[in-house]
């Protein structure tokens, strides 16, 4: 069971904009109660995609610069991002299945 | 499908205290929860007035807590949503989730309440851009920024007084010219030099481009409008009920709540509510954990008084 890894601003174009995978980014910070609830959704849905889609966590925290670039105001943010294009934003904590739902569509 | 004893419908403060005491019970117990364990209180920052925390204590930590203190016994907290809750015919209860079905002999539905919107232009679209209904959550993303919290009540005074941590500026906008909140908050609201108090006045509609840049608000005495340029809105102006599962169920209150007797009883036997989602006149997390607990000793006296029908499983 892997761990969902952590991206940074200078690692951010290499794992999730070149990656040949979609990738679900969930931004997130250690003082935001929503965020320590999804982690572990987040987690799961990482195992049920696992080889399909690429699971990743940024700390809006200590990366300014990405979160500002696709303005972020809220978090828990998801972004799902395929082929380098933001395919799908999931801003709150949904339920589990909801988020299934809104990864399928953007795998389509 | 699967049977359990009790089932409780939401995993807050009032359902994961019935669940302690329905498990200590020796009743197989299950907890539904479409999100997280701990409800309203997993996205308080500080819970101050729950006994034997002096110092207080993070919300979503007090949650975890709870939940491991219910699981311990035996609960199972199982994350999905129950879409449909009925009256099985040999007695109990069947339950439908977006994953499965499941019959409970009693049923303790602590589905508490959801945050209220504003219900004025610009607010569904302008969600996650500057619209917040969590300042714990979104406030360091208005770090020197002037913003408003929209509300009067201890939420909004709770809210407000932490975003100036981060904020150049708080307006509270309250459509009265008094505030619900506690003394204590207002007290310390009054007296912070980042907080100012627009009275008598509501927000017709929120505005910008790619994220939020000024409100409308208007002035209910003199019905004068004006534009403020915000960065932020947060809004806590009240909950509204989740008894969708309870509609036609059980009777309600004008305003959408359960009601029941001091045992948490509903006028269907075997069917308690608990916490935010009953008529009640406190609203807090001690008070929810105090319900769930009456509610579980009476479903364990209803369990009792009703032993299984083998034949209905």
């Amino acid at each position: 069971m892997a761990e969902v890894r952590e991206v940074t601003d200078a690692t951010f174009d290499s794992d999730v904009v070149k990656n040949d995978l979609p990738t679900l980014v969930d931004f997130w910070a250690p003082w935001c109660g929503p965020c320590r609830m999804v982690a572990p959704v987040v987690q799961e849905l990482s195992e049920d995609y696992a080889g399909k889609v690429n699971f990743v966590k940024m700390n809006t925290d200590e990366n300014p610069q990405v979160p500002t670039k696709f303005g972020i105001r809220s978090i828990p943010t998801l972004m799902i991002f395929r082929g380098g294009e933001l395919k799908g934003t999931i801003v709150g904590f949904r339920p589990k299945s909801d988020l299934k739902k809104r990864i399928d569509e953007a795998l389509v | 499908m699967k049977t359990l004893d009790i089932a409780i419908i939401g995993g807050g403060g009032a359902g994961l205290t019935a669940a302690i005491y329905a498990s200590r019970g020796m009743r197989k117990t299950a907890v539904f929860e479409r999100l997280g364990a701990g409800g309203q209180i997993a996205t308080t920052d500080v819970v101050e007035n729950f006994p034997g925390f002096p110092e207080g204590i993070n919300g979503f930590d007090l949650a975890q807590l709870l939940q491991r203190q219910a699981e311990k016994f035996g609960a199972k907290v199982i994350q999905e949503s129950v879409t449909s809750l009925s009256p099985a015919e040999h007695g109990g209860f069947v339950l439908e989730t977006e994953a499965g079905a499941y019959t409970a002999r009693a049923v303790v539905v602590t589905a508490g309440a959801d945050y209220n919107h504003l219900g004025v232009p610009g607010e569904a679209e302008f969600v996650g851009k500057g619209v917040s209904y969590c300042a714990t959550c979104d406030g360091a993303f208005f770090k020197d920024q002037d913003v408003i919290v929209v509300g009067g009540g201890d939420a909004a005074l709770d809210e407000a007084e932490f975003l100036t941590r981060y904020v150049k500026s708080v307006r509270i906008v309250h459509r009265r010219h008094e505030l619900r909140a506690s003394a204590i908050n207002q007290q310390r609201a009054f007296s912070n030099p980042k907080i100012r108090f627009d009275w008598d006045t509501v927000v017709e509609r929120i505005e910008g481009s790619s994220s939020v840049e000024r409100v409308l608000l208007r002035n209910l005495v003199t019905g004068e409008t004006r534009e403020q340029p915000v960065g932020g809105v947060f809004v806590f102006i009240g909950q509204a009920p989740n008894n969708g599962l309870l509609n036609g169920l059980v009777a309600l209150d004008a305003g959408g709540h359960a009601i029941v007797d001091l045992e948490m009883k509903t006028s269907v036997p075997g069917l308690f509510v608990a916490g935010d989602l009953r008529t009640k006149a406190a609203r807090q997390l001690i008070s929810a954990c105090g319900d769930g607990a009456t509610a579980a000793i009476a479903a364990e006296h209803y369990l009792a008084a009703h032993p299984a029908n083998t034949s209905a499983k």
